[in-house]
């Protein structure tokens, strides 16, 4: 007991908590999403115009070049990339010297999707079986992480669901080796074909536990394109993927071609003993991503 | 790369015209539904009730759009997944329906269906929604209202951009140019 005591009054002496206004955190997001819901990340353009030039497909290149056409259009005229602007996810990542202010975070935040999505398609629905739609886009779904430090790293994917609805959790067994980890990630990404709008970007999890291993995949679809993963095995491993994906043939669209993926991004975390889990989450070819710290 | 410039009502010669791979500009009512339209569609029919839009010769586009913004008929309007529709295609099909728009695959009932009823089957580009929303110039919901964003749409195509997938004769451009990009 004195030593708790001790501890918690040197901590007190030495960090004050930083109070930051959940107003702030408001508006933000909401500048956030309005900002991601019509602008494509430049990383991803990039990629898009590289694989415009290399796509051997006459179909896939003319859809590559209307996906570009649409970016374009999308920003000049700031609309929406495209109609579906997802169920809002949003990944809140709190220094543990932060102390919020002024209201409740979690109402905030659904405050600030409700009104970034006030001039966007109503796309949430209360209950899965009862199918009443709440009218606003709320609520999001919200993924808490307590960090060191007194900031506030707000990231959001607004996915929509084409993709998300063939994204694939399994649990392979623990000596199931990365060939059977290969096998899994190109059969989904095939077995998708058209369904998930390609060019797609792959987002793998590898380890952790059933739930943690869906997280850990859609995590993967927050890092920009161009930077691999600094492990040199899963940088090796996202190379061989991406080939392998590339090799199936799907292409722009489903429509036959060579850029069916123009990434694939691993994230792994620790696993049990008797387990490899493995989960796809794949993004579609309009990628809508940001962040935000405060 | 073949192109059509197609109007709706579209007549069998015109869908009998289409192969696989072909593109397509089409012009003139579509009417635009998705999962929640169809069903309710179907159970009308199963009731032996009245549809409330026609079918013979007329496309249907699977959309939801989102709201228009100034100036514009309706707001990003892309494609959605056709296969979620499967279920609910044949018997619109076999009462006239000459095209179904969308992305993704569709089931063997529907492609048999396509060329035994003689329709067509096209793939919007999924992703594209703002300059798809450019092809349509006017858009208003005419039946379902209650069901919102999922009502059906009376959408106006002017020249809407969209490759034939699964034509009338059994060609299936999913099923086959895929394979001859695929590398061992």
């Amino acid at each position: 007991m004195v030593v708790d005591s001790l501890l918690y009054t040197e901590y007190v002496d030495n960090v004050a908590p930083r109070a930051i206004s959940v107003r702030s955190v408001e508006e933000a997001v909401v500048q956030l999403l309005r900002d991601c819901v019509r602008r494509l990340p430049p990383d991803y353009l990039a990629a898009l115009r590289e694989a415009e030039a290399r796509e051997p497909s006459p179909l896939g290149r003319r859809v590559l070049r209307m996906l570009l056409d649409n970016a374009e259009l999308a920003e000049r005229v700031g609309v929406a990339t495209c109609q579906d602007t997802g169920i809002p996810v949003l990944f809140v990542e709190v220094g543990q010297d932060v102390h919020f202010v002024d209201g409740s975070l979690p109402e905030a935040l659904e405050e600030a999707v409700r009104e970034a999505y006030r001039d966007l398609r109503k796309s949430v629905v209360r209950d899965p079986l009862l199918r009443e739609n709440t009218g606003d886009n709320t609520p999001p779904v919200v993924h808490y992480e307590i960090v060191p430090g007194d900031r506030v790293r707000i990231a959001t994917l607004v996915k929509g669901f084409g993709a998300e609805m063939t994204s694939v959790v399994r649990m392979l067994p623990a000596t199931a080796g990365e060939a059977e980890v290969k096998r899994f990630v190109v059969e989904v990404v095939q077995r998708a074909g058209p369904n998930a709008c390609p060019p797609v970007i792959v987002g793998v999890g590898l380890g952790s536990s059933f739930e943690g291993v869906a997280l850990l995949a859609k995590k993967a679809l927050l890092r920009p394109l161009g930077t691999p993963n600094p492990k040199p095995h899963l940088a090796k491993l996202e190379g061989e993927l991406l080939e392998a994906v590339n090799a199936t043939g799907v292409g722009p669209q489903g429509l036959g071609g060579v850029c069916t993926a123009l990434a694939v991004h691993v994230e792994s975390s620790p696993t049990h003993i008797a387990a490899l889990p493995v989960a796809v989450n794949l993004n579609c070819s309009a990628p809508r991503r940001g962040e935000v710290v405060l | 790369m073949r192109e059509w410039r197609l109007r709706t009502p579209l007549r069998e010669e015109d869908v009998v015209n289409l192969r696989a791979g072909d593109w397509v500009a089409l012009s003139g009512v579509v009417y635009g539904a998705r999962d929640a339209a169809h069903q309710r569609l179907v159970e009308t029919l199963r009731r032996g009730e009245p549809l409330p839009i026609p079918l013979a010769g007329q496309a249907i586009y699977y959309v939801g759009p989102a709201p228009a913004q100034e100036g514009w008929a309706v707001g990003p309007a892309g494609p959605t997944t056709s296969g979620r529709m499967d279920p609910f295609t044949v018997p619109l099909l076999e009462r006239g329906l000459k095209a179904t728009i969308g992305k993704g695959t569709r089931s063997r009932e529907v492609k048999e269906a396509l060329v035994r009823c003689r329709a067509v089957y096209l793939a919007a580009v999924g992703g594209a929604a703002a300059l798809l929303a450019r092809h349509i110039v006017r858009g208003r919901a005419v039946a379902y209202e209650d069901l919102g964003t999922e009502a059906i749409w009376e959408l106006e195509f002017a020249d809407f951009p969209a490759v034939v997938v699964n034509d009338a004769h059994g060609g299936d451009l999913y099923a086959t140019s895929p394979p001859a990009y695929a590398r061992p």
